[in-house]
């Protein structure tokens, strides 16, 4: 008899919600649904019922938080009790433009405090975007006896006296990646806190900092630790001791290198070009600190499997790129300096058939005299080349309407389009029109795109195409665009995937702000800075809204009526409490 | 050094930040250079007393309440601080013109007939920034902080690169490696020389970048010049075709001829010294010798320039 007759034959009634025995024992259920990964998966399954809430809530065991004043560790203990990892992401993204305020908040430590109660067993914790102290740093590892991966990216407040403190007390480390950070770096010995029997780690990433550290302990470390897969070093490094570095780990399958300007000498010269040919399981390389290019053809050998290659630090010229590429016939994700020129990306085109990711960042972005870099054409040459490219990240001097028109029309499938005309408000420099066609052009064709970053000279009707268009758009980044309200107001009626807005410099106001009322809750945030948005506006907003928070940064001598910079997110923990004095609350009245 | 402020045309005021910058060679105190300022101001108009021995080519931009940037009605002027920066008022009323004030050394003349009523800011004129030079701001309007200073510290004084804060958007990471390692660019000096070639940047008021030419391709102004009006006069075009300007249709070369040597553009240059002085006063060998830089500038800005070349040639000789 097959099972499912069977239930029906012990349910014969349908009796009420609460009595009716459940089809599966909550153990097999938590079982079940301990498989699902996927947190869009898991939210999906705990909204089925009560009690597939209840095991979802139990089985799981990462949570990631996108916004961390949306909600309060209290609350996410008590629904989930065995979490295991976090992820938590701080301050609005401008923060990494210098548009926040220092003292913003976004401090980890109440996390921890918390944390320390309730997850003693916590073993992972990546922070983007947050405050975090060398205290912190101390209380996490003298406080999580099981903790063993630690990444931050985009932090600040934290010096290497706190990686000291991590290195010397989390005797299960398996992971350290310092990522892009405002590091005090006081130099000093971390890395030799580590014990000498520890042999754990199995990701190593100081690529940020820019002291040196003590290479007889990282040689020594590297040599114990048989499991590292991912070792970025940095600058400090030199191309000889990175050779001493990579003859104890063959396995690695993430580099970055030091710097590669050490004068060598042929024998030095031929066994690096030994090592790197043992070097076969590299999927990724980074660094490469101040190349001296013509020693480039040493790392030739280890890129044979490579699919993502970081040079965004190295400023290579075209040719060098070229011939590098061709040893590189994987590669899915490139990042590179504008150093590289139009030629540089012509040479992505021909010789990367399977690039699905391409980076482009300038060498000089604040020096206007430099006519270099790239520009539409390069852009153009690389989407005839590569059909499969989906996010792309672009900063130029120049383009044109009808590059990107050709551009989508190659690479109907972006997924993440970021357009970076690096002058503000500049128009289509052959046509002197407005940028909106090319936009235009982006949200019709690419119907999957999620992220969109828009610049150049650009009115209401960009905003119009996107809000009619761009029906999967999560993301949206606006600056020094649009004419008047009705360009907001055209994205928050139309995007209906939207989640967060963010808009510096532009003739948005009040009227615009408030036509997202209803909006706001289904987005994780909104911020608006330099805009034509008034405190009324924002009290208003507060006042509509009581599950919003609203908080307004004030600058220093801007009038009164003014809203500078506005902060919009939704939160299930009302208004934040750790605010400083230069952010105002407007919520919870 | 600190900057007077500035009459801006909307009738706001606008206080210039003091700038420190390395090339600036103005710093000598006791010439003075009053007289030989260049002012901001229509041709005829008065600038305000500068006050300060100090004259300084760096004339900030006043605030750019820009097309669709300039958000608040009221105008916070906002400056930027400028290395060498330059503005026009251009009464915005019969000129349907929108200007991305924001413009550094790329200004943009995006004539958006239809809306120009609307981004023009709550005033009949708007100040633009039209500026050719190097190192120009790129104003905000609204940021009353105006610059930050440049995050490279290194070797590069910051504060002559004005900036909007926060603008490109670089992580300060990336920012302060790439500063202190700068890449590897051939194009650090302003000119290039020995190799037998002598290239030199020219920039135009409004145009959208920069050009480079190398003066030892030209025997004398004539070639230079009419070399200059080949390479720039498409960017004139662009200025001078059906959007802007209603009295002018099209361009010729005697329209561009015009513009260049009429009331319009001077053609200026900057010196050894970091003078700025207009091109054909002195012979040509002299001037290529000494030529670093070269502006083609609105004419209205170029007052007080002719006379101190003269003086200057036989000051030197």
């Amino acid at each position: 008899m097959d099972p499912y007759s069977k239930r029906k034959k012990e349910l014969p009634e349908r009796p009420p919600e609460s009595t009716r025995p459940s089809p599966f024992p909550d153990e097999v259920l938590e079982l079940v649904l301990g498989l699902l990964k996927s947190n869009k998966d898991r939210s999906s399954v705990s909204l089925v019922c009560k009690d597939w809430y209840n095991a979802e809530s139990w089985s799981r065991t990462h949570v990631f938080i996108g916004n961390c004043y949306s909600v309060s560790p209290e609350i996410v203990a008590r629904r989930f009790p065995k979490i295991r990892s976090v992820t938590l992401k701080g301050k609005p993204r401008f923060s990494d433009f210098n548009l926040v305020p220092r003292n913003w908040g976004a401090d980890i430590q109440s996390w921890l405090v918390v944390f320390a109660s309730k997850y003693p067993f916590l073993e992972e914790l990546r922070l983007k975007r947050m405050t975090v102290t060398d205290e912190s740093l101390e209380f996490l590892a003298l406080n999580f006896p099981n903790f063993k991966a630690l990444s931050l990216l985009s932090c600040d407040g934290f010096s290497t006296d706190g990686l000291a403190a991590i290195a010397t007390h989390c005797k299960n480390l398996t992971e350290l990646d310092i990522q892009e950070n405002g590091i005090d770096d006081k130099s000093g010995n971390w890395l030799g806190c580590l014990p000498e029997n520890f042999s754990s780690l199995e990701v190593l990433n100081f690529a940020n900092l820019n002291s040196d550290v003590n290479f007889d302990a990282l040689e020594r470390l590297v040599s114990r630790c048989k499991s590292l897969k991912v070792l970025k070093v940095n600058k400090n490094i030199s191309l000889e001791q990175l050779q001493r570095l990579l003859v104890c780990t063959p396995q690695l399958t993430e580099l970055g290198t030091g710097s590669i300007s050490q004068e060598l000498t042929e024998r030095q010269y031929t066994e690096l070009e030994n090592t790197f040919k043992h070097c076969k399981n590299l999927d990724t390389l980074s660094g490469l600190w101040e190349v001296m290019t013509p020693y480039l053809p040493v790392l030739y050998p280890a890129c044979t499997n490579l699919t993502f290659l970081n040079l965004s630090y190295a400023a290579l010229q075209g040719l060098e790129l070229a011939n590098l590429l061709r040893h590189c016939p994987q590669l899915r994700r490139l990042w590179v300096l504008d150093t590289v020129e139009d030629k540089g990306l012509e040479a992505v085109g021909s010789n990367c058939p399977l690039l699905e990711e391409l980076r482009v960042f300038p060498a000089d972005p604040f020096d206007e005299e430099i006519v270099h870099g790239v520009t539409e054409a390069g852009f153009v040459a690389v989407s005839y080349g590569c059909r499969r490219l989906h996010y792309v990240l672009y900063f130029c001097r120049q383009m044109t309407n009808a590059a990107v028109a050709t551009i989508v029309q190659n690479c109907p499938n972006f997924t993440h389009f970021r357009l970076c005309i690096m002058n503000p408000g500049q128009p289509d420099y052959m046509t002197n029109e407005p940028m909106d066609e090319a936009f235009g052009a982006v949200v019709k064709t690419c119907s999957k795109l999620q992220r969109l970053s828009v610049s150049g000279l650009l009115t209401d009707l960009t905003f119009e195409y996107v809000g009619r268009y761009a029906k999967n758009l999560e993301t949206l980044s606006v600056a020094f665009a649009g004419t008047s309200d009705w360009g907001m107001q055209c994205v928050l009626g139309g995007c209906t995937k939207l989640r967060k807005l963010e808009i510096r410099d532009c003739p948005f106001g009040n009227a615009a702000l408030l036509s997202g009322l209803e909006k706001y809750e289904s987005m994780r945030s909104l911020w608006m800075s330099s805009c034509n948005v008034t405190m009324n506006g924002c009290r208003l907003l507060a006042r509509e809204m009581p599950r919003l928070n609203v908080e307004v940064m004030k600058e220093e001598g801007s009038d009164d009526s003014q809203a500078d910079k506005v902060y919009v997110y939704r939160s299930v923990a009302g208004p934040r409490r750790d605010a400083p004095p230069s952010v105002l609350t407007l919520s919870g009245i | 050094m600190s900057m007077p402020l500035e009459h801006d045309y909307i009738g706001l005021s606008s206080e210039v930040p003091p700038m420190e910058n390395s090339d600036n060679k103005f710093t000598s105190v006791g010439l003075n250079l009053k007289a030989t300022e260049l002012r901001l101001g229509l041709p005829g108009s008065e600038s305000p007393d500068r006050g300060n021995g100090n004259s300084q080519l760096s004339i900030g931009a006043p605030n750019n309440s820009n097309n669709s940037n300039s958000c608040n009605n009221n105008n916070k002027s906002f400056v930027s601080g400028a290395k060498r920066g330059f503005s026009v008022a251009i009464h915005g009323g019969s000129v349907n013109w929108v200007f991305s004030g924001s413009a550094g050394s790329e200004p943009d003349f995006s004539p958006i007939a239809a809306n120009a009523g609307k981004v023009i800011t709550g005033s009949d004129s708007v100040t633009v920034n039209i500026d050719g030079l190097p190192q120009s701001p790129k104003p905000v309007a609204q940021e009353k902080k105006n610059q930050v200073p440049a995050v490279n510290g290194h070797g590069v004084a910051p504060a002559s690169k004005a900036q909007v804060v926060g603008w490109p958007p670089i992580r300060s990471f990336r920012k302060n490696t790439m500063a202190s390692h700068p890449p590897k660019n051939d194009d650090d000096a302003e000119a290039k020389l020995g190799s037998g070639c002598l290239y030199i940047k020219v920039s135009m008021d409004g145009a959208p970048y920069l050009r480079k030419v190398d003066l030892k391709t030209y025997g004398s102004y004539t070639e230079l010049s009419s070399a200059l009006e080949k390479m720039f006069s498409c960017f004139t075009i662009g200025q001078c075709g059906s959007h802007g300007v209603p009295s002018r249709d099209g361009l010729s070369e005697s329209r561009l001829m015009d513009l260049l040597h009429g009331s319009e553009y001077v053609l200026t240059y900057e010196d050894k010294d970091g003078d700025w002085m207009l091109v054909g006063d002195v012979p040509w060998k002299m001037f290529t010798d000494s030529c670093r830089r070269l502006r083609i500038m609105n004419s209205s800005e170029a007052i007080g320039l002719a006379p101190r070349a003269m003086e200057k040639c036989k000051s030197r000789n």
